[in-house]
């Protein structure tokens, strides 16, 4: 592995265990209402990261998967009621979509950044005709459409089997922590297969695994549909934090949003984009209470900056920083064993 | 007979305002290889400066044809020198960081100019088709458009700058081996860009009250229009302005003006598909 240079690893339990227990204990100290946001943000980020860090996928339209979740999630828990089939359609319609629309690229044999191209023109479709959908001739079922007010007041989510009981607040909470945390390994492991080290060799030379004998294309439709899986499950989420859904998660400042955490957080890395993820989101909320500066201002001079500055991303960079000062300690200690001795030398002759 | 009429003015100025918009991106891909997501934010920079020259009594059209122009080719170059140069063959890099000009400009506007629309009305009245009344700004627009294209085909083809610009495209290393810089190339191409976006801004000002997040109306439509093109800057964009404003207005007509966009970006998509390398790539390989 050359070009992003970093292999997977292995897990680090004891940091994980005690993330656990930090994540666990914060309802005791603060409210969850923005935890909960700042997590479906991280999962969301996670998903692009997965296809674009280790599959090389660049995707510039990922708000498309994120923007179908919530939007089926809300038309069938009108339609179903019960929470547990609409969560589930949700994961499937944005992988299906996905696996259609990856299926059409790849086998097409579409190069990199028309494939950003398409990807953005499938959410810029999908935006405007979920802005156009006003009044009564859009209705899918009971639930209508709704056009640039989206869907207002669907049943949120409930537990499994017992459609009164409803999971909001601190509850809510720990559902999606427990989301996160289960894309989290379930991405891990997707890459410690053989399945993800055939993507990372894909990532590193597409015509060297294809003269290999992988089907590249095949392989790519599938982290596509994954990732638009996983993106399907944070919009759902997040169609159910927010309690409506509308045209907005299909545009181009989410897609932006998204990108940015990843390149930001690092490109073949999973826990920074995840990482950035929480910290430029709190940062966008924090602009949010204030009027003087502009958001998009200051995600744009971020972007810029960092794609001029550590193209990286901050995790990798932030491994290779360590590892040139460890690198730099040994070589001093080195140093300083070679003068001791040096001084010990002369003084036996003296 | 006049609906006819009208469905076929409506074509023409919907093909003059893809290839007006798309003009500047065109000239920047086809040359450089740089797809500037900033390229919206460029032409609603020319509108702005159109409308702020225009509120300061500066004649209208001197505004739009040449104050836009000088101002956002000015803004270009200062991008093409602080940014963008360090970025040349990273397609996927230039891409993100445009994009982060994008949001930076956006936000930059928004600060200055404030979140209201502001407009300047249409210095042309409109006049009368049998029972419909059209705008006759439209025909200032498409006599623009053709002025500009007709002008930008003699140039390349017929100036010594042209032929130069044509050698870039087709070979930089040679064009570099024979002497001419190319760092000074791109400079002056990426100017030249940011100033037909400004210029695009500008003619466009009157049509549509200006916010700072109108560059997203104008960047789809003309990067779908330069991407489908291919590397061919006026075949490329002419063909393609032609049949994506075709079904966009026949749909248009038939439907709603929002089926007509989805047809407009569907079949981009289509097209996209079956000729990555853009119409050009397929076909009028030799043109400029």
């Amino acid at each position: 592995m050359t070009v992003l240079g970093f292999g997977i690893g292995r897990i680090r339990w004891n940091w994980l265990a005690a993330l656990v227990v930090l994540l666990a204990a914060l309802p005791l100290v603060s409210e969850t209402n923005t935890p909960t946001l700042l997590a479906i943000w991280a999962l969301f980020a996670l998903s692009l990261a997965l296809m674009w860090g280790y599959a090389g996928i660049i995707s510039f339209g990922h708000a498309a998967y994120f923007g179908l979740g919530a939007y089926t999630y809300a038309i069938a828990s009108f339609n179903i009621g019960e929470s547990t089939a609409p969560v589930l359609l949700a994961l499937a319609v944005p992988a299906l979509v996905a696996a259609v629309i990856g299926a059409m690229m790849f086998y097409g044999r579409i190069s990199d950044v028309y494939l950003g191209v398409m990807t953005l023109l499938v959410t810029l479709i999908l935006n405007r005709f979920m802005n156009a959908t006003a009044g009564d001739a859009y209705r899918i079922g009971n639930a209508r459409l709704g056009g640039f007010n989206g869907i207002p007041a669907f049943p949120t989510l409930n537990v499994p089997g017992e459609p009164d009981i409803e999971i909001y607040g601190t509850a809510y909470y720990y559902v999606v922590i427990v989301c996160l945390l289960a894309a989290y390994l379930i991405a891990r492991w997707i890459l410690t297969s053989a399945f993800g080290r055939a993507l990372i060799g894909i990532r590193e030379n597409e015509q060297r695994m294809e003269l290999l004998g992988y089907d590249v294309a095949a392989y790519k439709t599938a982290i596509f549909a994954m990732g638009g899986a996983m993106a399907g499950l944070a919009g759902c989420l997040f169609a159910n934090w927010a309690e409506i859904v509308t045209p907005s998660v299909f545009s181009l400042g989410q897609t932006a949003e998204v990108l940015i955490w990843v390149i930001v957080g690092g490109l073949g890395t999973l826990v920074g984009p995840m990482l950035a993820a929480v910290v430029l989101g709190s940062l966008k909320l924090a602009l949010g209470h204030q009027t003087v500066i502009d958001n998009s201002l200051v995600l744009g001079a971020i972007l810029i900056l960092v794609v001029l500055l550590i193209p990286r991303g901050f995790a990798p960079s932030f491994v290779v920083w360590r590892r040139r000062f460890a690198q730099s300690q040994v070589h001093r200690r080195q140093a300083r064993g070679t003068r001791r001795r040096h001084v010990a030398l002369q003084e036996t002759k003296q | 007979m006049d609906f006819a009429a009208i469905i076929v003015l409506e074509i023409l100025y919907m093909i003059a305002f893809l290839a007006l918009i798309s003009a500047g991106l065109a000239i920047v891909f086809g040359m450089m290889r740089v797809i500037n997501l900033a390229h919206g934010e460029f032409v609603m920079l020319g509108g702005y400066a159109t409308i702020a020259a225009a509120k300061a009594g500066i004649n209208i059209y001197f505004a739009m044809l040449v104050i836009s122009p000088i101002v956002v080719g000015l803004i270009g170059l200062v991008v093409e020198r602080l940014i963008v140069r360090f970025l040349y063959g990273r397609m996927i890099d230039v891409m993100l960081a445009t994009w982060g000009l994008s949001l930076l400009l956006i936000g930059l506007v928004t600060l200055i100019f404030g979140n209201t629309a502001v407009s300047v009305p249409a210095p042309i009245p409109g006049y009368q088709i049998g029972h419909y009344q059209m705008g006759g700004y439209n025909l200032f627009v498409i006599a623009v458009a053709v002025v500009l294209m007709c002008g930008m085909w003699f140039a390349l083809r017929y100036t010594r700058v042209g032929l130069v610009a044509r050698g870039t495209m087709q070979g930089r290393e040679i064009v570099a081996a024979l002497g001419y810089n190319p760092n000074t190339i791109y400079m002056l191409t990426f100017t030249v860009g940011a100033a037909l976006s400004g210029l695009a801004g500008g003619v466009m000002a009157p049509l549509t009250g200006l916010l700072p997040s109108a560059g997203g109306a104008y960047i789809a439509k003309a990067f779908i229009t330069v991407i489908t093109g291919g590397a061919a800057v006026i075949a490329g964009t002419l063909s393609t302005a032609a049949l994506l404003g075709a079904v966009d207005q026949l749909v248009s007509f038939a439907s709603t003006p929002v089926v007509g966009e989805i047809a407009m970006l569907g079949l981009a998509l289509i097209l996209l598909r079956l000729m990555p390398q853009g119409v050009t790539g397929q076909f009028f390989r030799n043109s400029t």
